[in-house]
């Protein structure tokens, strides 16, 4: 008795969720396979990381006095491998950026595919791209003297939380490259903000040695209390006591980030012209 | 609302008093069209008139602030998603993706519109066939030249079988034997029944491929009708020559005055003078010979023949619509020509007009 009409026609939550994921899926195995054609656009994600890893391990490393288990190289590796997390979001925004330029979103936003599924897609395959890069970081550590010493299962929770802290930085460079729209921008944009973030942190150097104003920013920062955390994860031993007061903030900022710009991504890719 | 899929007497694109403004610029100031199913409907106008914004309205890429538009009578608004399934979109750029094959482009579009692994791939096979790019189809995309990657976009655009197909400037930037080939296959598509909107800033384009046209300028429809039916508003024949001697242009123009039915017009950079001249074809042809030569002016290529789109372009706003294309292209170029033309630098012996080196790009 009622006939289907196109403009009557309103698909139930089940089949919106069910094309939302396939179309996520499509948009993230597009990604996959540029990646497998142009292997170039990995290398440089890992070579940049592989580079601050040797440079800070044996030229800056030795006058940079901590107190961890295992010296310097077991500070700096959860340190660096929370930037390689950060970092690897300037692709999230050049890319973004690139297909906006060009017309592919523009392209996709005329389909009737899932409103959602461009942002997921960029950042399902990015977070596997992050997640490789992480790995690759952890043995190149390996081969210059990091070593895990508190076991498998913190280790990996150590890698997780890395990649879910990359995850919310690349909502924010989602939201940069959608917003600028203009890939040298973004880059450049990029800089000034992610440099500070990752260096004024405790990443690299003890965050005693700065001047006290660097001090106020650096304490409270959430890139501090997620390398806090991943190095009491990595290392145990003296650090446990750093543990729960460093993860229960490290999270509340991550949920702060995804609380505030993955809907501001959501809202300038719908924006995005 | 409500309505009934098939009532055929329904245009496929329905557009009325649409307006659209960024900041102070009134991109589209209240628009109305109406394109029947299965024609083509060719939107003419320079850089900045409005036409890629109307595109991007009709497209659900861009809310209108007024009036309202309906594809195949789906509101773009309300019913986006309607609109969306009924829709393909072949802009400015080949929004392709470089490092992918011909093949895999597609197939990905194919994957999105939810066909089945097996439809998709031969979806893709026949689109490739049909856009002559079979034998490029597993290379990527960045080996292709510039006009295969216009078709591969196109193509892109078809892979859900749209009912009503929008092409923003399909040819712009393509090369003459390129743009040739693209006509052809938006013929072929025509052909299948497909309602055609097509926006271009070439007057010959609208007039081989455009069942209906109209001319946008600033924000505003100016003129509609068949290109036959633009041609008689300028008025019958046009005489036509160039004074190679750029300083006798404007004597020229005032010896040829008497015989025209209006103001001739004469382009000081190319040195073509054009007069209309009503329907006294041939006549109007030997009184030029003789004025021309009464007033010691050398001419080249005196010719009397049909008016052109151009002309039209000339009669409506009072300005060529070429003058524009020196523009920037794109968001943020809605500057007017004029200023452009000062930018170039006076007429000179170097001056070629821009037609003539869209043509020299060519071969």
């Amino acid at each position: 008795m009622t006939a289907i009409t196109g403009s009557a026609w309103a698909p139930g939550l089940g089949y919106r969720i069910r094309w939302g994921v396939s179309d996520t899926l499509t948009l993230t195995k597009r990604s996959l396979l540029v990646w497998y054609r142009v292997p170039a656009y990995i290398f440089f994600t890992v070579i940049q990381p592989v580079i601050f890893v040797l440079l800070f391990r044996y030229v800056f490393g030795g006058a940079i006095p901590v107190d961890v288990p295992g010296g310097y190289v077991n500070f700096l590796l959860p340190g660096i491998i929370a930037q390689t997390a950060a970092f690897a979001t300037f692709g999230t925004a050049i890319v973004l950026a690139q297909e906006l330029k060009k017309g592919v979103i523009d392209r996709l936003k005329s389909m009737p595919i899932a409103r959602s599924a461009v942002l997921t897609g960029r950042l399902v395959a990015d977070t596997g791209r992050m997640f490789i890069t992480i790995l690759i970081i952890v043995g190149v550590g390996y081969a210059v003297g990091f070593r895990f010493l508190n076991g498998f299962g913190p280790a990996a929770a150590m890698v997780v939380l890395a990649t879910v802290f990359g995850v919310a930085i690349a909502c924010v460079s989602a939201f940069t490259g959608l917003a600028i729209g203009d890939e040298e921008s973004v880059q450049s944009f990029g800089l000034i903000w992610l440099f500070p973030l990752t260096f004024v942190s405790s990443a690299f150097v003890p965050i005693a040695t700065m001047p006290g104003w660097l001090q106020a920013f650096a304490n409270h920062q959430p890139v501090t209390f997620v390398v806090n955390t991943m190095r009491a994860m990595a290392l145990g031993g003296s650090l446990e006591p750093t543990l729960w007061p460093n993860l229960w903030r490290s999270l509340i900022w991550l949920v702060g980030i995804f609380v505030v710009f993955l809907p501001l991504a959501v809202r300038s890719y719908r924006r995005a012209t | 609302m409500s309505q009934i899929n098939g009532v055929s007497e329904q245009p496929a694109i329905l557009v009325e008093g649409l307006t659209k403004s960024f900041g102070d610029v009134h991109a589209l100031r209240g628009i109305d069209l109406s394109v029947p199913r299965g024609t083509v409907l060719g939107v003419l106008g320079p850089n900045g008139a409005g036409k890629t914004t109307a595109v991007r309205v009709l497209t659900t890429l861009l809310l209108p602030d007024g009036g309202r538009a309906l594809v195949e009578g789906h509101d773009v608004v309300q019913e986006a998603a309607a609109v969306r399934r009924s829709i393909g979109l072949a802009g400015q750029s080949a929004a392709i993706q470089e490092e992918l094959t011909g093949r895999e482009n597609l197939e990905i579009i194919g994957r999105l519109y939810h066909l089945s692994r097996r439809e998709t791939r031969s979806r893709a096979t026949e689109l490739l066939e049909q856009f002559g790019l079979a034998d490029a189809a597993d290379r990527t995309a960045k080996t292709y030249s510039g006009g295969m990657q216009r078709r591969l976009d196109l193509a892109a655009s078809l892979v859900g079988r749209p009912r009503v197909l929008f092409l923003d400037e399909p040819t712009t930037g393509l090369d003459p034997r390129a743009r040739l080939g693209m006509w052809d296959i938006i013929r072929s598509l025509v052909a299948g029944g497909t309602t055609l909107l097509l926006t271009t800033q070439y007057l010959d384009e609208a007039d081989e491929l455009a069942d209906e046209i109209v001319v946008i300028d600033h924000g505003l429809v100016i003129a509609g009708g068949t290109s036959e039916e633009l041609k008689n508003r300028v008025g019958g024949d046009v005489i036509e020559f160039t004074v190679p001697d750029r300083s006798r242009v404007a004597d020229a123009a005032a010896a040829v005055k008497p015989i025209g039915e209006g103001e001739p017009h004469a382009d000081p950079e190319t040195g073509v003078v054009s007069v209309g001249v009503g329907a006294r074809g041939s006549d109007a042809l030997v009184e030029a010979v003789r004025a021309l030569d009464a007033a010691g002016v050398a001419s080249r290529g005196l010719a009397l023949r049909r008016p052109s789109l151009d002309d039209v372009f000339l009669t409506l706003t009072g300005h060529a619509a070429e003058d524009e294309q020196g523009g920037g292209r794109r968001r943020g170029s809605r500057g007017r020509l004029r200023a452009d033309d000062e930018r170039r630098g006076g007429p000179g012996p170097g001056g070629r007009s821009p037609r003539e080196e869209t043509a020299r790009t060519g071969s």
